[in-house]
């Protein structure tokens, strides 16, 4: 059952200021923030359902674009829910506001200050791009950064530990990391082949 | 830097907003590996170079990753008016595709095939990512630390972060503050041999 919900202004602001509070500490991507977002939402406010909760995961995941379009997507759902306490009195233009006010609430939260941030000190970096220290930063963590992409392919694969049950897994990660490497073929066609081989439950 | 002909450029912020927003609805499961794709290897804005050092400023700094690395492009050819092109091209296209998908497959979630091919898109996308950090590695032969350093950084990160599970920030703290620093004592030899040569 999804919540009903009668939000008020304050209620919208606190939720833009927990996301700004969240925005600067999401270091390695707001997904690291998800279990905060949880106890907000679904544990604390209650304005989220469970299920609710994890679809709006599930669908930023199978969907194209940035893994942050989970964060618009609760705020979608909470913004529904806000529609539905309207009760018979909301029509479809007022669904649609309370909507796309919750989308724009939390994902202007979360990115106004990491973006502010990110902005002003790249072009404060660029424009002193030949000084020693900002060429070392670029160098000593060039190393880095590749490690941390390829743990990051490993503790996704690792994430599924069964490795009697887990291990077409395995090899469909292999194959492709083989394929994206070594060839020029197009990503859409690994993506689809890979949800299509997991929908008729081949891995 | 790089071996072949110069690199290109985005024609104007429209250019921007549109190389953006293709880009990124070929991104499933990450955009990652498809900016690395179509920016170095097919348009050619960066050379791979330059790729990892952008990548490891977006990575740092706090926020989505790929949309700061669509900040820090735009901003650089456009200004601030650039940055906001490239921003709004990675999240416009793929936000409108989302809420269409939630509204029309918003209980589907739970299915038993949803969930199977969420599994297997999964796994592909740990193997783009896998690719990308692969393709990655022949940017650091031009790195003034050297290979073997590089190697043993690298190696010593992924096995703090991959193998003892440590959180990222302490790992980074780590090795990034001895690569800077590694990096540094380099770059100054270089630029003091090359103040004597001159």
């Amino acid at each position: 059952m999804n919540p009903v919900l009668h939000m008020s202004v304050s209620d919208w602001l606190s939720m833009f200021n927990h996301y700004a509070s969240l925005s600067l500490l999401a270091v390695g991507g707001a997904i690291t923030t998800a279990p905060d977002m949880h106890r907000y939402l679904v544990d604390e406010t209650q304005w989220l359902s469970e299920s609710q909760f994890t679809s709006s995961i599930a669908l930023a995941q199978a969907a194209p674009g940035p893994n942050i379009l989970f964060v618009a997507l609760m705020g979608w759902n909470v913004g529904m829910n806000t529609a539905a306490g309207l009760g018979a009195e909301g029509g479809l233009w007022s669904t649609f506001l309370l909507a796309s006010l919750g989308v724009l609430v939390p994902m202007l939260g979360i990115m106004l200050p990491s973006s502010i941030l990110t902005y002003l000190t790249t072009r404060w970096a660029h424009q002193h791009r030949d000084k020693i220290g900002i060429r070392a930063f670029k160098s000593g963590m060039a190393p880095i950064v590749i490690a941390l992409l390829l743990a990051t392919a490993w503790l996704l694969t690792l994430s599924h530990n069964q490795p009697t049950q887990d291990w077409p897994l395995y090899l469909l990660t292999l194959v492709t990391t083989l394929l994206v490497w070594r060839t020029k073929v197009h990503m859409l066609w690994l993506i689809g082949t890979g949800a299509l081989i997991g929908a008729l439950g081949w891995v | 830097m790089s071996e072949q002909a110069p690199l290109n450029q985005p024609r104007s912020k429209t250019d921007l907003f549109i190389s953006f927003t293709l880009l990124a609805l070929q991104g499933f499961g990450g955009v990652l590996a498809v900016v690395q794709r179509v920016l170095v290897e097919e348009k050619r804005w960066m050379t791979k170079e330059q790729f990892v050092e952008d990548w490891a400023v977006a990575q740092i700094m706090p926020g989505p990753n790929v949309v700061n690395l669509s900040l820090m492009i735009g901003g650089r050819y456009f200004g601030l008016a650039g940055a906001l092109a490239g921003l709004a091209g990675m999240l416009t296209a793929p936000l409108i595709v989302a809420l269409l998908l939630a509204m029309a497959f918003g209980g589907v979630s739970d299915a038993a095939w949803a969930q199977g091919a969420l599994r297997g898109m999964g796994a592909v996308s740990a193997g783009l990512i896998a690719a990308v950090g692969l393709k990655l590695i022949s940017a650091l032969r031009s790195n003034p630390m050297g290979m073997p350093v590089c190697i043993a950084l690298a190696l010593a990160s992924f096995a703090g972060v991959g193998v003892m599970r440590w959180p990222l920030a302490y790992v980074l703290l780590g090795t990034g503050l001895l690569g800077c620093g590694w990096a540094y004592l380099q770059l100054a030899k270089q630029a003091a041999s090359q103040g004597d040569a001159a």
